[in-house]
């Protein structure tokens, strides 16, 4: 057992958790944070993904004690104030999702794509998603949604 | 579009506008109910021991040092749960004779495929449980694994059940068949292989268990909880009425959670055993393991057609692939595709046989299409053959085959009736949106230039039969199913509405859309109605979600259960207003003297605080005003439309990029264009997954090899193009709302416009056909194979 620190969408944990733990795990069964699925086992489908010192990661390819002191936000964490994120506003515009369980994931990880290029062309949105699988929407509405989030980050209007 | 609407939109018609989605908001804030979130005091998890041989004899089982782990509370073997685990059922038998082998949920003697349930373990905690699973000692003695399709039929095969590997034969014939191909002036002869899919629904299947007293409540990840409830009781022996069944939010499905799995009723057992709860979830290898598969058929199929490319007639010769047992329509799918293989066009014989095999590989079963993308498949790729073979374009082909917009209620060749169409409507908007005469011109150019990224134009026109069912056509079919749906619809005391639908949803947008049709019908708020579902305490009736039926049957039972509504508020209006019912006409949310002002009449509200305190009701009307109704149609639905493809082949490396995808349904009265633009969309792109990308890989001694979604390859937002969509609308005539169904749409549609494109493009260098998936090795290998 490791005592390990977390900060998890702006709530500080201190657990003692086995080596082995996968950090989704820690999150779903230990903290209750449901929110973030899993939906492989093998790093592919990025359903986990969550959003780690700013930096997005797969939550099922890192160990929990590897989070240690860690500033985490998952989709949990992504409205503030009540306020939705842009991105969660456009994905629910542009029918960005069906059944849902890959949202969480793709939210996150368009965060960070977002983060790094702010005005993004539709290929690099593709390419900048490749990580993370949909077997819904064919991916159309998700680009959109991604589009329209980054108009409404500039101050545009979305 | 506002998100909010105003008062005076309120009035316009909801059917056909561009909700947003009332699923979205929790969706995207990660306010989920998937199974595997449930946790419950004193839960226990489950793991599965599988068996890593396609087929073997079980000669010792022990699991006793298992029992021993930390953590651990039981182990059970298959034996431990002898009779009690009874056999997983297959609900279509379709021939008198045909062969359907004892299928243990967890195997006690013999193993038939990799991944096929041996033991299990339940534990405090799922690592524990899966720590365990090393501890339970088995030893199998090797069976020679049937793997080939082909020689599974030989006499000297090795057997997978010792009936023999024929599960069934099935056939089909209208027509004169040897008379339309002797003499024939052209006929075209091809073999395709259906490559074996993995459906791979984003969520991978869990089971919660929850016992009380005698009573247990299964939340599992299913399409089909109400089909699930009746399932499991009659396997497992625990009563019916003693089950309740949920399926909360459910990650998509896809036709995979179609079924009454081997782990649900394990799940089931071990919790009654334990009277403690008990939960399961699978990982994604084991998912690709043990979620039933899809496709995988052989096809020999051949047309006969005049010089001028007139079709006479059509032979299939199917061989599908059972896998090992026959699970809840196993042996159904290949006919779901029986009657579509002459897909829109006209001919006067058709002879269709399909024969299941058994091998040692994981059953299929139901995956989106469901034999009908193999039907378009054939016949789509055939049809571009023939049109080479003539010297015609694709498209003209079609066009002197198919059946024309005034021929319609039309009788096929194959024993349906399509109620409506408009196939030229929808070929030429499609035409027109791809560019088709401009790009033809570009691909003219690459060819005279001997360019090495060379120009395909794929077409597709489909048809398919959908809205499952008339269940007086499942009997007929053999399949044990009812295909009606029903609703209903209660106004509360405050006036809000609340719809109970029995088709149980799991990603496609039926709170939205069934929200549109009420509101419409009863004259009330969208935001006035909630929907619930997919619990059997909630709605205890229902025929569920799959076959692209939730709206062109339990839809229209939403409608007719707010008209049923209408019709006893219309009794209380009159009562109260003291008027002859038939004065009073329905508008607006009111029930008003015929052409009075809206102001005189009663709302719909009004009305319902009026029967809940029932202070002064008339004659013989109960206090609730609210309804259920059922619909069981006619006929099947018969979505269509044109989807056009252009791709762009590299000649040096194989290398298929898709360059354009258009796609013009025609799926009846659009109810919401987001959410058919939607399902369109994942359609087309599971459909180009298995034309590119997918296919389900076993080794020589049956291991699968694609356990993983690194070798198993779902396609990727970089994998895709934008596709550009478009509609017709040729109202359904089988349901009062006109509408079809569009869940499989893309799919059956895309696949073989990708494909065509493909030998569209190479065939000038002598290429005729490409296995699927085209990937790039097996489209350089073609080239290389031609010239
Ligand atoms: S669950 Fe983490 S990548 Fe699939
Ligand atoms: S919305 Fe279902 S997997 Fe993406």
């Amino acid at each position: 057992m490791a005592k390990i620190n977390v900060n998890v969408d702006g709530v500080g944990h201190e657990e003692e958790v086995e080596p082995r733990l996968l950090l989704v795990h820690f999150l779903r069964d230990r903290l209750g944070k449901v929110g973030t699925p899993v939906g492989c086992d093998t790093g592919n489908c990025g359903a986990c993904t969550i959003s780690m010192n700013g930096k997005s990661v797969k939550s099922c390819s890192v160990l929990a004690v590897q989070a240690d002191g860690a500033h985490l936000v998952t989709v949990e964490g992504l409205a503030s104030n009540g306020d939705r994120h842009p991105l969660q506003k456009a994905f629910h515009e542009e029918h960005g999702l069906q059944c849902g369980y890959c949202t969480p994931g793709m939210l996150m990880a368009a965060l960070d794509l977002l983060k790094e290029n702010p005005d993004p062309a539709e290929e690099d949105i593709r390419a900048g998603l490749e990580g993370n699988l949909c077997r819904c929407t064919g991916y159309v509405n998700i680009v959109r949604a991604v589009q329209r989030a980054a108009r409404e980050m500039a101050g545009e209007r979305p | 579009m506002t998100v909010t609407p105003t008062p005076a939109e309120v009035r316009q018609s909801e059917v056909g506008r561009a909700r947003r989605r009332k699923e979205d908001a929790r969706l995207v804030t990660g306010q989920t109910r998937w199974t595997d979130n449930i946790q419950a005091p004193g839960l226990l998890h489950i793991a599965f021991l599988r068996s890593p041989m396609a087929h073997a004899r079980i000669t010792r089982v022990d699991v006793s040092a298992a029992r021993e782990m930390p953590g651990v509370v039981a182990a059970f073997s298959g034996a431990d749960f002898g009779a009690e685990q009874g056999s997983l059922p297959c609900a279509w038998p379709v021939t008198e004779d045909i062969v359907i082998p004892d299928h243990p949920p967890m195997a006690t003697e013999t193993v038939r495929y990799v991944g096929e349930a041996v033991a299990c373990v339940v534990a405090t905690d799922r690592y524990r449980a899966a720590d365990a699973l090393e501890a339970i000692e088995i030893d199998y003695e090797p069976l020679p694994p049937v793997l080939d399709l082909e020689k599974a039929l030989d006499a000297d095969s090795p057997l997978v059940h010792d009936a023999g590997n024929r599960a069934y034969t099935w056939t089909l014939s209208n027509g004169d068949v040897e008379a339309a191909f002797r003499d024939a002036p052209v006929v075209i002869s091809r073999t395709f292989r259906q490559q074996r899919l993995i459906p791979a629904a984003m969520e991978p299947r869990a089971v919660v268990v929850t016992p009380l007293g005698d009573e247990y409540t299964v939340h599992t990840s299913t399409q089909i909880p109400h089909i699930l409830r009746f399932l499991l009781a009659s396997v497992t022996g625990v009563p019916e009425h003693r089950l309740r069944v949920i399926a909360p939010d459910v990650g998509g499905g896809f036709g995979s959670k179609l079924q009454c799995t081997a782990e649900e009723v394990l799940c089931l057992l071990a919790a009654k055993r334990l009277g403690r709860p008990v939960k399961w979830t699978e990982s994604r290898s084991e998912g690709n393991l043990t979620v039933h598969h899809g496709r995988d058929q052989l096809q020999r199929v051949q047309i006969a057609a005049e010089a001028d490319g007139r079709l006479r007639g059509m032979k299939i010769d199917l061989l599908a692939d059972m896998g090992a047992y026959l699970m809840l329509v196993t042996p159904g799918i290949p006919l779901l595709g029986a009657f579509m293989y002459n897909g829109v066009y006209k001919m006067a014989a058709y002879d269709f046989r399909c024969t299941g095999v058994f091998t040692t590989k994981m059953p299929t079963d139901a995956y989106r299409g469901a034999g009908r993308p193999e039907a378009t498949f054939a016949i789509e790729r055939l049809m571009d053959e023939l049109a080479a073979e003539i010297g015609v374009d694709p498209v003209e082909v079609r066009r002197r085959n198919w059946i024309t917009h005034g021929e319609f209620p039309y009788d096929t060749v194959a024993g349906l009736t399509y109620d409506s169409g408009d196939y030229e409507a929808a070929t030429e908007k499609a035409l027109q949106l791809f560019g088709y005469d401009k790009l033809r011109a570009e691909q003219k150019d690459r060819r005279d230039r001997g360019d090495t990224v060379q120009l395909g134009i794929g077409i597709s026109t489909y048809t398919e039969m959908c809205g499952l069912a008339p269940s007086r056509v499942l009997g007929q079919l053999g399949n044990a199913s009812g295909g009606w749906e029903q609703a209903d619809v209660r106004v509360l005391p405050t006036g809000k509405v609340e719809v109970a639908t029995g088709a149980t949803p799991h990603g496609q947008g039926h709170v939205t859309a069934w929200s549109q049709i009420a509101a419409d019908a009863l004259g009330v708020p969208f935001e006035d109605v909630s929907v619930v579902y997919g619990d059997t305490a909630v709605v205890p009736r229902g025929w569920d979600t799959y076959g692209s039926r939730s709206l062109a049957i339990g839809g229209v039972a939403v409608h007719l259960a707010c008209e049923k509504v209408k019709e006893k508020a219309r009794r209380v209006a009159a009562h109260l207003m003291e008027i002859d019912p038939g004065d009073l006409e329905y508008a607006e949310g009111a029930f008003r003297v015929r052409g009075a002002p809206a102001e005189q009449g009663r709302s719909i509200q009004e009305l319902a605080a009026a029967v809940f305190n029932a202070h002064d009701m008339p004659e013989g009307i109960e206090p609730r005003l609210d309804s259920s109704a059922t619909f069981d149609p006619a006929n099947f639905s018969f979505p269509h439309g044109t989807h056009l493809c252009a791709v762009e082949v590299d000649t040096e490396t194989g290398f298929t990029k898709i360059r354009s995808y258009v796609a013009v349904d025609d799926v009846g009265t659009v109810v919401n264009p987001l959410i058919v633009d939607g399902q369109v969309h994942g359609g087309i792109a599971q459909g180009i997954g298995q034309a590119l990308y997918e296919e389900a890989v076993h080794d020589a001694e049956g291991n699968l090899l694609t356990t993983t979604l690194a070798d198993y390859l779902v396609p990727s937002a970089a994998d895709l193009p934008a596709f550009v969509t478009g509609r017709t609308e040729t109202p359904a005539t089988s349901n009062p709302l006109g509408v079809k169904g569009v869940g499989e749409a893309g799919t059956i549609a895309s696949t073989p416009a990708v494909v065509n494109g493909i030998v569209d493009a190479l065939r000038h260098l002598g290429v005729r056909d490409v296995q699927m998936p085209c990937t790039p090795e097996r489209v350089w290998r073609a080239i290389g194979g031609a010239s």
